[in-house]
Formats: C-alpha cells, sequence, structure tokens
C-alpha cells in the first residue's frame, strides 16, 4: 500500500503509476526470470553449475583481479584526488576532465587499446618483456583493464570529501605540534576513509561484472584466463540457459551485497560528517 | 590568510604531483592515443575506407537507432520518476529510488542475459513468439531492450539528485496564481531542470552508444543486421584487420570525447540551478 501525504501538486497517480510500470517491465520482470530460471533447473543442477573446476578458476581469477585492481584503484585515486583537490598546476582542469574517460569511452574501445599497449611489441609491452613482465593474456592483463575501470570510482568518491574536509582542524593540528605526516596520519586520513571504502567497494563491484574492456587483454585461455561473464556468454552460445543462469545468480547476489554495504557506508559516513 | 602551516613542502608536491600525473597519463590518456595512431597507421585513405564500408555505415544506423528509441524513453521515464519522487512523500519511495538504481549493480552481460530467458528462443514468450513469426532476441528489439536496460537510471538519478534540491514551493506559487498543471511544468518546471535533463540525456546517450556486453548476448552478431558500432569493432579486432578496428573504435573514442567536454560544461551549469 502507498500512503502519499497531501499536497496540491498535481501528476502523483500517472507518474508514480508509470515509475513503477516502466521499471517492472524494463528491469524488475526480466531480472526475475534469472531467480526463477535457476529455481526451476533445481538445486543440484546449480551446485554442480558453480563448482565445476573451470567455473571456479574463472570466480578465483574475477574475485582476484577485482580485488588487486580495486586497491590499485584505491591507492592511485587517492593520490590523484590529492593532487588535484590540494595544489594547483598548469592542465588541472584538462587533468581532471580526463579522470571521467573510463566512464565514456566504450569498453570495446578501451580493451582492444589495453591489449595493443601491452602485447610483446606494443608500446608499453615492448619495455616490459624483456624484464620478463607478461601483461596481454595473463591475470596481470585483466587486472590492468579492471584498473582502467575502477580508478575513476575511487577519485569521485575521494575528491569531494577532500574538498570539504576543514582546514582549520589541520592547522589547529599542525599549531599544536604535529608533524605534517602526524596530521596526514590522524586528521586527514581519518576524514576520507570512508569515501576511500566507498570508492573501493564500487570499482570492486564494477570490476566483476566488467565484460568488453577485459575479454580481448584476457585472451580467454581455458582455467587461467577466463572471467565469470565470460562463461556466461560461453554458455549461452552453447545453449546451456540453466549452467549461465546458475552463474548469474551467484553474480548476482554477490554484487547486490555489495551495493547494500555501499549504501551502508553511505549512511555512516553521512553521520559522521553532517550536524545532526 | 596565510595557509603555510597545511601546505605540503613544495619538494613534496612536486613529486606527488609529477606520480598523479603520470599515472593518469599511463592508465588513461594512452589507451586514447593507441586508438588513434593506430587507425590513422595505414594512412586516411584506408580509414575512410574502414569509415564508408557498407557493414560500418549500416552498423552506425543501427547504433543510431538503439540510442534514439532508448534515450527517449528514460529520459520521459525520469521525468515521471524524479516528479513522483521528489515532489511527494509516500512510504516505499526509499525502496522504490534504490530499485531504480538496479541496472548499475548488474554484469552488462546479465542485462542481455535477462532478455534472452524472456523473450529468447527457451524462454518464458519463446514459443508464443516463434509461433507469430516476432524475434525480439539475435534481432534489433533485443539490442534496443538491452541498450535500455543498461542507461536505465541515469536520467533518472540526475533529476532526483537535482529536483530534490530544488523543492516544491516554486510549483506550489505557480499553482496559487492561477497555472494549470501544464503551465505549470512548462513554464517552471522544465526551465529549472533543463540542464540536469541534458546532462542526464548526455550520460545516457554516451553509455547507450558504448554499450558491448549487454548488446553483445542478444545480438547474435548478424552482419549488416544485427551489429553496433562496439560489436562491430569486435568483429573487425577478431578478423585481424586491425587498422578497420581501430578506426570504428576511433569514431567512437570521439564521441566520447565530446560527451566528457558536454558534461564538463552541464556540470557548471546544472551547479548554478542547484544554487
Amino acid at each position: 500500500m502507498i500512503f502519499k501525504r497531501q499536497s496540491i501538486l498535481p501528476g502523483f497517480g500517472p507518474t508514480f503509476g508509470y515509475t513503477v510500470l516502466y521499471l517492472s517491465l524494463i528491469v524488475l520482470i526480466p531480472l526475475s526470470a534469472v531467480f526463477l530460471k535457476s529455481s526451476s533447473s533445481g538445486w543440484n543442477h546449480f551446485w554442480q553449475a558453480i563448482r565445476s573446476p573451470n567455473v571456479v578458476a574463472a570466480y578465483r581469477l574475477s574475485f582476484g583481479a577485482s580485488l588487486a585492481a580495486a586497491l590499485i584503484s584505491v591507492a592511485l585515486g587517492f593520490l590523484i584526488a590529492w593532487v588535484l583537490v590540494r595544489y594547483r598546476f598548469p592542465g588541472k582542469a584538462l587533468a581532471d576532465a580526463l579522470v571521467d574517460l573510463p566512464f565514456a569511452l566504450p569498453t570495446a574501445v578501451a580493451g582492444i587499446a589495453l591489449t595493443s599497449l601491452y602485447t610483446e611489441n606494443g608500446w608499453l609491452g615492448r619495455y616490459l618483456a624483456p624484464l620478463g613482465i607478461k601483461v596481454a593474456f595473463t591475470p596481470l592483463g585483466v587486472t590492468v583493464a579492471l584498473t582502467f575501470i575502477g580508478l575513476p570510482f575511487v577519485i569521485r568518491s575521494v575528491q569531494p570529501v577532500l574538498a570539504d574536509a576543514d582546514l582549520d582542524v589541520e592547522e589547529a593540528a599542525a599549531s599544536l605540534g604535529a608533524s605534517r605526516w602526524q596530521t596526514f596520519t590522524r586528521v586527514i586520513f581519518p576524514v576520507v576513509r570512508p569515501a576511500l571504502l566507498t570508492g573501493f567497494a564500487l570499482a570492486f563491484a564494477r570490476a566483476l561484472g566488467e565484460y568488453g574492456s577485459v575479454i580481448f587483454i584476457a585472451g580467454n585461455l581455458p582455467m587461467k584466463t577466463e572471467i565469470v561473464p565470460l562463461l556466461i556468454v560461453t554458455k549461452l552460445e552453447q545453449y546451456d540457459y540453466s549452467g549461465a543462469t546458475a552463474l548469474a545468480v551467484v553474480m548476482l547476489v554477490t554484487s547486490f551485497l555489495l551495493l547494500l554495504g555501499i549504501n551502508l557506508l553511505q549512511r555512516r559516513s553521512r553521520r559522521f560528517t553532517e550536524p545532526a | 590568510m596565510n595557509r603555510s602551516q597545511v601546505k605540503d613542502p613544495v619538494l613534496v608536491r612536486w613529486i606527488l604531483t609529477g606520480l598523479a600525473l603520470a599515472a593518469l597519463v599511463l592508465i588513461v590518456v594512452l589507451p586514447l592515443a593507441a586508438v588513434f595512431v593506430q587507425a590513422f597507421e595505414k594512412g586516411w585513405q584506408a580509414y575512410r575506407d574502414a569509415i564508408v564500408q557498407p557493414e560500418t555505415v549500416s552498423a552506425i544506423e543501427l547504433s543510431l537507432l538503439a540510442v534514439g528509441i532508448s534515450v527517449p524513453l528514460n529520459l520521459l521515464f525520469g521525468l515521471a520518476a524524479a516528479w513522483a519522487i521528489t515532489k511527494f512523500q509516500f512510504t516505499g519511495k526509499n525502496v522504490l529510488t534504490t530499485l531504480i538504481d538496479i541496472p548499475f549493480g548488474v554484469s552488462p552481460v546479465i542485462s542481455g542475459l535477462v532478455y534472452v530467458l524472456v523473450f529468447g528462443a527457451q524462454g518464458w514468450f519463446g514459443v508464443w513468439l516463434a509461433a507469430h513469426d516476432i524475434q525480439i532476441i539475435f534481432a534489433v528489439p533485443g539490442i534496443i531492450l538491452a541498450t535500455t536496460f543498461v542507461t536505465f537510471p541515469f536520467v533518472a538519478r540526475e533529476l532526483i539528485a537535482l529536483m530534490e534540491s530544488q523543492g516544491t514551493e516554486e510549483e506550489e506559487a505557480a499553482l496559487v496564481l492561477g497555472a494549470n498543471a501544464w503551465q505549470m511544468f512548462f513554464r517552471v518546471t522544465l526551465p529549472n531542470i533543463k540542464w540536469g535533463l541534458l546532462y542526464g540525456a548526455v550520460l545516457c546517450t554516451a553509455r547507450a552508444l558504448g554499450e558491448f556486453g549487454a548488446v553483445s548476448v542478444v545480438s547474435g552478431h548478424i552482419r549488416g543486421q544485427t551489429n553496433t558500432l562496439p560489436l562491430h569493432v569486435e568483429i573487425l579486432y577478431n578478423e585481424y584487420k586491425y587498422a578497420g578496428a581501430f578506426a570504428v573504435a576511433s569514431l567512437l573514442s570521439v564521441l566520447a570525447v565530446i560527451a566528457l567536454a558536454l558534461k564538463k560544461f552541464l556540470e557548471w551549469k546544472t551547479s548554478e540551478e542547484r544554487g
């Protein structure tokens, strides 16, 4: 039941009705098909589908590479956000605009571009190959692609918090005798920690589901560089709908839990930053 | 005011700035540069040939068609959702707002999969659709549906944030002064949110043009029929036609850069709207 408080504004009925109808038709009903399909194929089938060796290997790669990429994004993202907020330098506006490029660049374009950079005769690969570092067609390549995807999430989470942070508090710490490093670890870092966590979770969640930018640089070697979304596509191409659905259910539940965690984090950080 | 106590030493500033810019160049700028350099590697003529090829042209047409249908649909939805959510108080409001964000949390591959399960040969309506000779999966309608799904929240999310900050006083004043519902909407609400609406439309269009995973699952990769631009890039690349793949990719990259520039401009405009 929807209880609406009185208002003189018109249009609640049609706009609310249309919102619910469109949401159900485009998102909720199709999405429920995944859960209904997997429950109709039975528990045993589900269990077998998600425990076969190549699936387990894919989960290990997807989670491992996403975790590594999210951690790298946190470190680099914090550094870039810090420099963009606190320092002035020529070209700063351009650098700030470039941060969003991974959001805007189509994933397939990013995928082939990154692959061409890191193959053995690519712009970067040719310097890494003599050092014995192979990036393209290895788990490292998957991590590189996921870092490209994840970095803007961290920067855009941290930037507003750093910009709002009160310089007076830092000044107070300094005048009470704290070194710059102490001020950083005891005053600045605790303020941005929730934003870093949010950025980490957003980058991680996005990395788990990412497909286009990864499949080219991964090379998709069975048991070695196959990510979970690729296995879903492979199973669909073999008309193994229930197998594909089983993998999808696990991924959906994981990402919903992550989103729930992000929501709780954001609510908590708001409680800390906003006066009651 | 002298803030010398909270300034980092010059050397630290230079080192950190250098590291940050190096990271940005390495991670973001180099891939973009690589696209353009490789697109023109075989010269202008080869570039032009790759673009005017009939298969590329039909991919451009299909991409524009998918954008042309999914973006207006999501604009209309965004307006309706933001109006209901921000101008009225009702129970279940937070749940509704959260549900709208769902497509952002779903892997693109799964966004395609859901429609295969509903409309595919083995799906809920598969038998019925086959009997009536209607094809949705591996056809254009599937591509439009998948594109609509992945771009679903962009406009709604932007408008909800913007209209929440604007409140309801101006609309109420218009009504009290005798405006009817449409006059209120076109003379008060729409002028207040126009830049925000455009911002949502830009994000929505950029994503719709570039979507790969979801569209790839439902398209069936039929050349000249169900290939959007990003799918065409993949096919050319997998056939080792690198120059062609990067030429088409460069088109998409130019559009992405334009979208970024528009986004920056509109961010500046919407911050004025928020007041």
